[in-house]
């Protein structure tokens, strides 16, 4: 019956333009059928996952088989804002997450300013900006292990040469430095694709209002305001949000280099929500940090959002 | 436009410092793969090795969970970037070609998976997966890559879809062919750089990944290799660092090379968005 119905429609639409609404509803079907492959398993392992997620924070949910579990409210988040652990790993994570948003931005767009001033042995620089976005974070964190190693690792030997320090500094060990090493990771493991997107901002720099702006006698700095900024702030926007979210959702770059050590130093959110989850046992509890960590990017993203577009008109 | 000499030299200094931040750690983890063990543990380390040796090779691969933990990746990366590539593409085509409402929740969709921490997601995966009786098997851990990698994948292969002219395709109609035989006669072919361009990040991303492994896989001999270094990592001494900076040389090498083959498209893919918007 469908193929019958179907096949006169056909022939027409290739005969002359056919009735709007019969077309739309055709192309509706197929149009479910080609999504069909993909919209089932994003349903069922994100989608789902995702609410049943938010609901399980409101939950006492704990790990292993066919445990009873039940709503209980706003129980988790009073406990949470008990939890000493709680605000010290929402203080580490922000931390981490401005320091290395902030520090990314600036480095990559001094970088993208090289890249796209004409200078040479661009093919040791361009290559060198991209590695670490191809490295799986375990080997970014191995590799900075190495370089932090106390008896065997090249910072402290380019330092001692150097006479900076004489004696070797455990850098992921120490209670006050183990959070800024964790960050210059974080920076170097982040640059290639906050370097990728300014750079494609700068394409669309009108040359010719450098020039113009040139000839006024602005020095660089006011050419820099008045001509790229404006053109690359969009992207600059962008790519420093969603830095922000993946930085502040971080994981397995300082689950390698520290697990959260020394002390807690360095205990991101995501995880103290891990070590919660499956440590502990405690899948409500954890829920419930995540949902935390939802609301606290929203804010900030809803404020640095409504600031930038504010300035923007 | 001209430059300054001096502001050339300052622009070469930057470009240095750039070198040295980010090549050393790179060079550090060559040189520590090549250096033999008695000097690895002398007191003050060179850059380079005095004498190049493959013994950590050697001894990395003699450590027998690595064979297995490569063969578990490349299985679990190659199975992903196959049905990753596969379900995208009828996808991507309905999401590029039918404007509607779908379209805007699809690309909302893509949005909002990147700000929920992974954390939300993988507790009640690890509960659907234990269900499915697949918590602990490589399958279960494909089905969870083939979705993660689903939303950059779909965003790239749309773009594709998108710039080839829907003239073609109307032609041909006109021509008498039916759909079908123009998305297979037609679009499939022009879309093939495309389509080895996102399997390949696919198999990227299957490739590097850490935390889902981490929670699902618990049996050893099915642990992928970023399990295997991670662990590894624990039972450092500095006698073990020169075996554990070959295997992690081996392990990137894939992604390393299938991404210097993808390099430009992934590049470019990635800013179709934001050029645009």
């Amino acid at each position: 019956m469908v193929q019958l119905t179907a096949k006169p429609s056909r022939s027409e639409a290739a005969r002359r333009r056919p009735v709007r609404s019969g077309r739309s509803r055709s192309n509706q079907r197929q149009m479910w059928l080609l999504l069909l492959p993909s919209l089932v398993p994003v349903v069922v392992f994100s989608v789902y996952p995702l609410l049943n997620g938010i609901w399980l924070g409101f939950t006492d949910a704990k790990a292993g088989y066919n445990v009873q579990f039940r709503f209980n409210g706003l129980d988790n988040y009073t406990k949470l804002l008990q939890d000493d652990l709680f605000w010290n790993s929402f203080k580490i994570g922000l931390i981490w997450a401005f320091s290395v948003t902030a520090l990314q931005f600036l480095l990559a767009l001094g970088l993208a300013m090289l890249l796209s001033a004409g200078l040479r042995f661009q093919w040791l620089v361009r290559p060198l900006a991209l590695v670490p976005w191809a490295m799986p974070s375990v080997i970014v964190a191995i590799l900075w292990k190495l370089v932090y190693n106390p008896d065997a690792g090249i910072l402290n030997a380019a330092l001692k040469s150097l006479h900076v320090i004489s004696t070797d500094i455990n850098w992921l060990g120490d209670f006050e430095l183990a959070l800024p090493a964790v960050i210059v990771v974080g920076v170097w493991a982040g640059m290639p694709q906050t370097t990728i997107a300014l750079l494609a901002g700068l394409q669309n720099t009108p040359d010719e209002l450098h020039e113009a702006a040139k000839l006024d006698g602005a020095n660089a700095w006011q050419r820099f305001l008045a001509v790229t900024w404006p053109a690359i702030r969009p992207v600059a926007i962008a790519i420093s949000s969603l830095d922000f979210v993946w930085n502040f959702n971080s994981f397995g770059l300082v689950y390698v280099l520290t697990e959260g050590g020394p002390g807690g130093r360095t205990l991101l959110p995501m995880l103290f929500a891990y070590q919660r989850a499956f440590g502990n046992g405690e899948f409500g509890y954890a829920s419930a940090l995540g949902n935390a960590m939802v609301i606290v990017i929203m804010l900030i993203m809803g404020l640095y959002l409504r600031r930038q577009l504010r300035e923007a008109i | 436009m001209r430059t300054s000499p001096a502001t050339r030299t300052a622009q070469y200094a930057a470009m240095l410092l750039y070198v040295v931040f980010l090549g050393f750690p790179l060079l550090w983890l060559v040189s520590t793969a090549f250096k033999s063990a008695p000097e690895l543990s002398r007191l003050n380390p060179t850059l380079l090795p005095t004498d190049w040796t493959i013994g950590n090779f050697q001894a990395a691969f003699q450590q027998s969970q690595l064979l297995s933990a490569l063969r578990n990746s490349l299985v679990v990366a190659v199975a992903t970037a196959v049905i990753t590539t596969v379900i995208a593409l009828p996808a991507a085509y309905a999401l590029s070609r039918y404007k509607s409402v779908v379209r805007n929740v699809g690309i909302g969709w893509i949005l909002v998976s990147q700000v929920f921490p992974f954390i939300l997601i993988v507790i009640p995966v690890f509960i659907v997966l234990r269900n499915l009786g697949l918590l602990d098997t490589l399958v279960g851990l494909v089905l969870v890559y083939v979705v993660w990698a689903l939303p950059f994948t779909l965003w790239m292969l749309q773009g594709y879809v998108a710039a080839i002219p829907r003239d073609l395709e109307e032609a041909a109609a006109t021509d008498g062919a039916s759909k079908p035989v123009v998305l297979r006669r037609i679009i499939f072919p022009l879309l093939v750089p495309g389509l080895v361009a996102t399997s390949m990040f696919a198999f990227i991303s299957a490739w590097n990944e850490f935390f889902f492994a981490l929670v699902i896989i618990q049996d050893p001999a099915l642990q992928t290799a970023p399990l295997l270094l991670a662990r590894y990592v624990g039972a450092e001494g500095s006698v073990n660092l020169g075996p554990l900076a070959a295997t992690a040389l081996i392990t990137t090498l894939p992604s390393l090379i299938v991404f210097g083959i993808i390099q430009r498209k992934l590049v470019s893919g990635m800013l179709s968005g934001s050029v645009k918007g």
